[in-house]
């Protein structure tokens, strides 16, 4: 219900600065499996190297484990097998984003696992396109939007709906390959 | 007054909690034969702080409410007023009322009146009583008191001469305000006299130039007038004069203010003056007109009290450390290897800081037991007159520390035994004779330190368990069959089964049946126990064993399938190398371990946690056998490592709880490990009744060969 009502605050925020056109947000963009991705950078905490986590028993494959960022123990979340990418191993290259999600009661901290950081784009709301009705079948609450850098589709994501929520709505990556079809 | 009062209405909650505590003990030691003038005293001051407070900030509901009560405490403390028992009764429905006036302003509802006019009224039967010798103060205060009823044929007009001095407005008094508050009071016209005001050029903004003509056509009293006057008499002159009214004839033409001398030798107001100087600083010699900024919102944190003692020894260690740490500084500069001796000399008193540091913050969160036990006396005293039995409540180790998270989830499971002790427990007065026992019936509540845990007891002389009942009860829920035989231990544990209750009556006190296991669940989950001792017609003794802190553990690190994790040394009964003749297995797929007299499931924990162990042959691994409640397991590791202290860090605070997890923390080489947590554990690995019931059928076989 909650995140019902952050979807609502956000169409009422899209609106608004629809209508003043200047509003622009700054997202950071990462890599995965040869597609881009952006989340919004006011919600990234910093950006460390892969290290080594301790596995939390029984938990599902894409959550790798806790670490200790100075003292706080944050759970490490594998984008990759969390949209249903085929698993690489860590390299040099692998970093970890770790990002304030907003929960239902309180703001949490998680890092993910993503392939490589690419850029900060300074997008214009209007530039965003919402993410198509893909039916039922597919969920895109997860999808903020999508944008067109350089002739390149960036999807932009809610970290809130994909991290946020207790029970994490299943994520497939032909979703998102079907939306870039009919994008 | 661009301050926002509300930041401090967090503060005079609190202290206006602390207050009616304070007046409610109070009360319950007043024995009405012999007044003793220190603890009207405190009742006094209590009522009294609470009353100039909360005028402070605007609770006016809060503070008439408070002035009646007051009104007659001043009776009663010099002694023109015999307290009666009844007094005290009433005395205590107002600190109730109170007490729920101020929840609701701190929840920001609307506070019900019903109650504290009520009780006004009851205050008002009680002054106006005939029979007593009223002397000429307190007809005073009675009429001040009755004001509200007062109708309006009864007006004065009162000519009020006030000439502040030039430094008033530095003591935070807003002269404003209160010709505001006389308004409230009456029709109000003022005259200013400027005589005083200096040029331009030479004006002191932070000075008061000005004194006023007051003419005020008010029902009220005098007293009530000069209650406006009360916290600036120091500071200026005030002369009030009636001219002419109901009260004219009554009244001196001049009276000096301050006329109630023992106002000003009550100790209680010097901090009250402090209060409207903090909340109020220095206005403009023309003061603007006060916005009071009414939120509605209740603050959600939580404050603790600290002892100055506990944050100066604090203060101290922080300076050792420092001093250490600049030792290791120099050391660290000209490293050699003759330094390497004085080395290790400054690391050891390094650790040695930080321990010590720790367990002095650690100590700021612990606070005496006495804030649960406090609210016994007053709940011991209201069921003994609502069942009509004699108790004594006796308290002891009041002074026990604990964890203050600790302190806040024992108190509703204490409340509930003590209630059902007093109403389960001891009997009627006459009961009581009969068995030759003495008619007043005895609760104790005992606290003490017992290695790393604190232990309370909840003792009553009653008539102890009965067993038969408890037997009876049980097997009519079906909770054991009727032909199992039991240890009186095991009967007991029966009371903290789901849905079990042997009073043959339910009484709003207790009996409702949804008790005990409650109790038993919200002791566990802070990592407690409880048991019960029973001795028919001699009592029972409840106790509560509970970890000091909820953030730090003794914990024994173990390895499985390369992983570390922390088992709570607590509940660690023996580690050992597997006898494997001693194992057995179960159909079912349990294996039981035989331990002396006692057969203990085992749990792998690997298979539990999905690991690759080491080797999945027991006889090479380590049984640690862990105790929770009364269930006793084996867990199976690969090794045993050190022994620490951990620092208990929540899973829950960015991810979700964690099934046979309880937490996590952060060892030495600044990874993270998870502690187990038992009673999940258990579950998990299959060891339920059934398993259990096998186990019985299993062990008794084995005795048979």
């Amino acid at each position: 219900m909650n995140a019902m009502e952050q979807r609502g605050h956000e169409q009422i925020d899209l609106e608004v600065s629809g209508r003043e056109n200047d509003q622009t947000d700054q997202y950071l963009t990462f890599i995965m499996a040869d597609e881009e991705y952006g989340v919004d950078i006011l919600s990234v905490q910093e950006i460390r190297g892969w290290e080594t986590v301790t596995p939390i028993p029984n938990s599902p494959p894409h959550v790798k484990g806790v670490i200790n960022l100075r003292g706080t123990i944050v759970p490490i979340v594998d984008l990759r097998q969390r949209f249903g990418l085929e698993r690489v191993e860590y390299g040099p290259l692998t970093v970890v984003i770790v990002l304030k999600v907003a929960g239902a009661k309180a703001s949490r901290v998680m890092g993910i696992v993503v392939d490589a950081v690419s850029d900060v784009y300074s997008l214009a709301n209007e530039e965003m396109k919402s993410a198509p009705d893909l039916g039922d079948q597919v969920n895109t609450a997860y999808i903020k939007g999508l944008v067109n850098v350089n002739n390149k589709m960036v999807v932009l994501l809610d970290i809130d709906q994909l991290l946020g929520v207790d029970s994490i709505p299943e994520v497939s990556i032909s979703a998102i390959k079907e939306m870039k079809e009919s994008h | 007054m661009s301050i926002d009062l509300s930041q401090f209405h967090q503060v005079f909650f609190e202290e206006s909690f602390e207050g009616l505590q304070v007046m409610e003990s109070c009360l319950l030691e007043l024995d009405c034969s012999q007044v003793d003038s220190e603890t009207i005293n405190s009742i006094f001051r209590a009522a009294h702080s609470i009353k100039g407070s909360s005028s402070t900030f605007g609770f006016s509901e809060v503070s008439e409410f408070t002035h009646v009560l007051e009104t007659l405490l001043d009776q009663v403390r010099e002694g023109k007023r015999q307290l009666q028992p009844d007094h005290v009764d009433l005395l205590l429905q107002s600190v109730d009322c109170l007490s729920n006036m101020l929840t609701a302003l701190q929840a920001g509802t609307a506070v019900d009146t019903a109650q504290s006019q009520q009780l006004i009224q009851a205050f008002h039967q009680i002054l106006s009583g005939a029979g007593e010798p009223a002397a000429v103060g307190a007809t005073q205060s009675e009429v001040a008191a009755s004001a509200p009823t007062v109708s309006a044929s009864d007006s004065t007009c009162w000519h009020i001469r006030f000439v502040p001095e030039a430094h008033l407005l530095r003591t935070g008094n807003e002269p404003l305000r209160m010709f505001r508050e006389l308004a409230e009071l009456g029709e109000l016209e003022t005259q200013v006299n400027l005589e005083r005001l200096p040029d331009l050029g030479c004006l002191n903004p932070e000075e008061c130039y000005l004194s006023w003509d007051l003419y005020l056509t008010s029902s009220h009293p005098r007293t009530d007038i000069e209650e406006i006057f009360e916290w600036v008499v120091d500071d200026c002159e005030v002369v009030i004069t009636a001219s002419g009214g109901l009260f004219g004839e009554r009244e001196q033409p001049a009276e000096e203010f301050p006329a109630p001398a023992e106002v000003m030798a009550d100790p209680a107001l010097p901090t009250e003056q402090a209060a409207p100087a903090t909340a109020a600083r220095a206005q403009q010699a023309s003061p603007t007109p006060a916005t009071r900024k009414e939120t509605g919102k209740s603050a959600e944190s939580t404050s603790i009290r600290v002892s100055i003692e506990k944050i100066d020894s604090l203060v101290n260690l922080v300076g050792e450390l420092v001093i250490t740490q600049s030792m290791l500084g120099q050391m660290g500069a000209d490293l050699n290897l003759n330094n390497i001796q004085k080395l290790q000399e400054g690391l050891a008193q390094l650790e040695h800081n930080t321990r010590e540091l720790q367990e002095s913050v650690m100590r700021i969160r612990m606070l005496p037991i006495s804030f649960t036990f406090s609210r016994f006396p007053r709940m011991v005293r209201d069921l003994s007159r609502q069942l009509g039995k004699k108790i004594e409540l006796k308290m002891l180790g009041e002074q026990t520390e604990l964890d203050k998270t600790v302190m806040e989830k024992i108190g509703d499971p204490l409340v509930h035994l003590v209630r059902n002790g007093i109403d389960h427990g001891l009997e009627s007065p006459e009961q009581r004779l009969a068995a030759g026992k003495p008619e007043t019936g005895t609760i104790t509540l005992n606290a003490f330190h017992q290695g790393g845990n604190i232990v309370i007891e909840i003792i009553d002389d009653g008539k102890g368990l009965n067993r038969e009942r408890i037997l009876q009860k049980a097997i009519a829920n079906g909770v054991i069959s009727e032909h199992e035989t039991l240890s009186d231990e095991q009967i007991q544990e029966l009371i903290f089964q789901p849905g079990f209750s042997t009073a043959e009556q339910v009484t709003d006190v207790s009996g409702r049946g949804v008790g005990m296991d409650v109790v038993r669940r919200n002791i566990q989950e802070l990592n407690g126990s409880i048991e019960v001792r029973s001795v028919e017609g001699q009592g029972s003794t409840f106790t509560i064993r509970l970890p000091l802190t909820l953030a730090i553990l003794d914990g024994q690190l173990v390895e499985v399938g390369g992983q570390t994790y922390i088992i709570p040394l607590v509940s660690i009964v023996e580690s050992l190398q597997p006898d494997m003749r001693l194992i057995n297995h179960v159909a079912g797929g349990c294996d039981v371990f035989r331990l002396r007299d006692e057969y203990i499931p085992i749990i792998k924990l690997w298979e539990v946690f999905g690991l690759q162990p080491r080797s999945d042959n027991l006889a090479e691994s380590l049984l640690v056998v862990v105790e929770t409640g009364n269930t006793k397991v084996a867990l199976v590791v690969d090794d045993l490592l050190g022994q620490q202290q951990v620092v208990i860090k929540s899973m829950a605070t960015n991810y979700h709880k964690v099934d046979g997890i309880s937490g996590a923390t952060i060892l030495g080489d600044g990874t993270v490990s998870l502690i187990l947590e038992i009673t999940d554990l258990i579950a998990m690995g299959g060891v339920t009744q059934q398993a259990k019931n096998g186990l019985q059928l299993v062990s008794g076989k084995t005795r048979a060969a």
